[in-house]
């Protein structure tokens, strides 16, 4: 905890204490890395090997169109079957399963026949464009109604935006898509519209908690300004739970890509999964799961990363 | 607020009472064609018109909205006992067992929840009966939504195993079992409740996206989820904005379980 002796604004000192970031803290920072990496590395062994074992005993696993002709005799049956691996037990391949996605090997994607590293590769960047532009719209649409809400204290401004947030809670993320596609509005707002609701309701019940705070109520008596308030003392104190939404806004992003990206049209990753689902591609979906636990994983982790950096205490 | 959780639970008892008795509202069966009336607008015999198949629209939703609101509650129970067991275990036992559980719950949300669900659907076969599919779709809901309440019991046990009562009851000679059963679990089952209830809306919206994307319940059972679908034909909306009734039901439906949840006096 940083005590400061004074509030720095109208030339008295006044015994005070104060949230303030403390310089980084390499220890941490090093701790904190190293927990991270050992989260993701256990993450893709454990996803790998639940992906794998999906994989392996899916129905219709190693069957090859070639097993319906009817010309094959029941050694060449046996000998397609054996070349396809379904005779392989799950450590062996789980073993080579991993050993191909080290070599950067994912599969073939049986319903577009590409590679999924190919397919992900192309459709990857799309996601990330809508992700990137939801994130920004919902942050900023949430964050600063919020804002708005607890500087004014104006009952008005809370009650519309609590309406907006609370009827955008309440409609699914396709019905949203499909409104947007019949207002020929573009689709990758929805994106934002979805984290919208979430991150207002959140920064708004902990920026009036903060906000009456009893150090909050003596700066404002001392005569602060409003902004300084806010930027000095309210934002401080909520940073590190704002930082933890962050990671956990990066999720629900990724969830509310596939409805968006399928009924919109867009090329991403979630239409990719939707596809794969009614193909029951499951190469293809395993990894596309995998990837984007492994993004959210590095979200939430980045956030936590920088959460403890700052060394940021709440009084 | 308490006036605002008496209406929207008077709201959701009535439409619950009306759901479960949808002949007696309406004379026709959810997948009954009318094929010389499809498209029909509103009528004396059908109240919201009729769908492209000329399904009475009203009939399809008096039981979709049975379905969901059967359903949901039903998957919601089923991840608050698998929450409350893998929870409730952890934290009454800590030590190892805690810390290896929590470490698999942790890694439970990491998955993208949305991802997860289609990618376990798609193990499933996806050309089922419509029962098959509405229990899948829901059992799945159930089985993998558990995590973040496990988190949240284990939490709350973990503060009971130290509490005084345990210590005396403990110390009065009480195994394992009877700790768990007598003492632990009266005190987890508001925890419990309360993440029932937060469950029951996100199950009813995961349902519905997943209906909206044809990998929920089939046809020609209805659910919400198919009856958005209905806003797909986008060219006849602005000509039959009765089309919009569903998702109007919907938006109170939700809210009211939000309003429910909001002004719940949460256990501290």
């Amino acid at each position: 905890m940083v005590i400061h002796d004074s509030l720095g604004g109208r030339g008295k000192s006044y015994p005070f204490r104060r949230v303030q970031c403390t310089p980084m803290r390499w220890g941490t920072t090093f701790r904190g890395l190293a927990k991270f990496a050992a989260t993701v590395l256990i993450t893709v062994l454990i996803g790998g090997f639940l992906g794998a074992t999906l994989l392996r005993f899916a129905p219709g696993y190693g069957v090859d169109e070639a097993e319906l002709n009817t010309r094959l005799s029941n050694s060449s049956i046996q000998a397609i079957r054996q070349a396809n691996g379904d005779q392989e037990n799950l450590l062996v391949f789980y073993a080579r399963y991993l050993g191909r996605m080290a070599r950067g090997d994912l599969g073939v994607s049986r319903t577009l026949q590409q590679p999924v590293l190919q397919l992900l590769s192309e459709r990857l960047p799309e996601t990330l464009k809508s992700l990137g532009l939801g994130l920004l719209l919902g942050w900023t649409l949430g964050l600063s109604l919020a804002l708005a809400v607890v500087l004014s204290r104006a009952w008005l401004v809370d009650v519309f935006a609590s309406l907006s947030a609370g009827v955008l809670l309440c409609v699914p993320a396709a019905v949203l898509a499909l409104l947007f596609v019949l207002a020929r509005a573009p689709g990758r707002l929805v994106v934002g519209l979805i984290i919208f609701p979430k991150v207002f309701r959140y920064a708004r019940s902990l920026l009036v908690r903060s906000a009456a705070l009893p150090h909050v109520l003596t700066a404002r008596a001392k005569g602060l300004s409003e902004v300084r308030v806010l930027f000095w003392h309210i934002l401080p104190t909520a940073r590190p739970q704002l930082l933890a939404l962050f990671g956990v806004s990066v999720s629900l992003a990724f969830a509310a890509a596939i409805p968006v990206e399928v009924l919109c049209d867009l090329p991403g990753i979630g239409q990719l999964a939707w596809k794969a689902a009614l193909g029951r591609d499951l190469y293809l979906l395993v990894n596309l799961t995998m990837l984007v636990t492994l993004v959210t994983l590095i979200a939430n982790s980045a956030s936590d990363l920088v959460r403890h950096s700052l060394g940021t205490n709440a009084t | 607020m308490k006036w605002a959780r008496r209406l929207a639970i008077g709201f959701l008892l009535l439409l619950g009472i009306t759901c479960c008795v949808p002949a007696f509202f309406s004379n026709f069966d959810y997948a009954h064609q009318f094929r010389d009336l499809p498209n029909a607008q509103p009528s004396r015999q059908h109240w919201l018109g009729t769908d492209d198949l000329g399904r009475d629209r009203f009939a399809r939703l008096l039981y979709g909205t049975r379905v969901s609101l059967l359903l949901a509650p039903a998957a919601a129970l089923v991840a608050s006992s698998l929450a409350a067991l893998i929870g409730g275990a952890a934290g009454f036992l800590g030590g190892w067992v805690e810390r290896a559980v929590m470490a698999c719950t942790d890694l439970f949300l990491s998955l993208p929840w949305l991802f997860l669900l289609i990618t376990v659907r798609a193990l499933l076969p996806l050309n089922v009966s419509p029962l098959t599919s509405v229990i899948i779709t829901f059992a799945l809901l159930g089985c993998l939504g558990w995590a973040a309440a496990a988190r949240v019991v284990c939490a709350d046990a973990r503060l009971l195993r130290h509490s005084d009562f345990i210590l005396l009851a403990r110390a009065s000679g009480s195994g394992g079992l009877r700790l768990l059963l007598r003492h632990l679990l009266p005190n987890i089952l508001p925890v419990l409740g309360a993440q029932f209830w937060v469950s029951i809306p996100l199950f009813i919206l995961t349902e519905a996206n997943l209906g909206i994307l044809g990998l929920g319940v089939a046809e020609p059972m209805p659910s919400w989820g198919s009856l958005l679908r209905e806003l797909e034909s986008y060219s006849s909306l602005s000509s039959n904005p009765w089309q919009f009734v569903p998702l109007m039901l919907f938006i109170v439906v939700v809210s009211s379980f939000h309003v429910v949840i909001t002004n719940r006096e949460l256990p501290t």
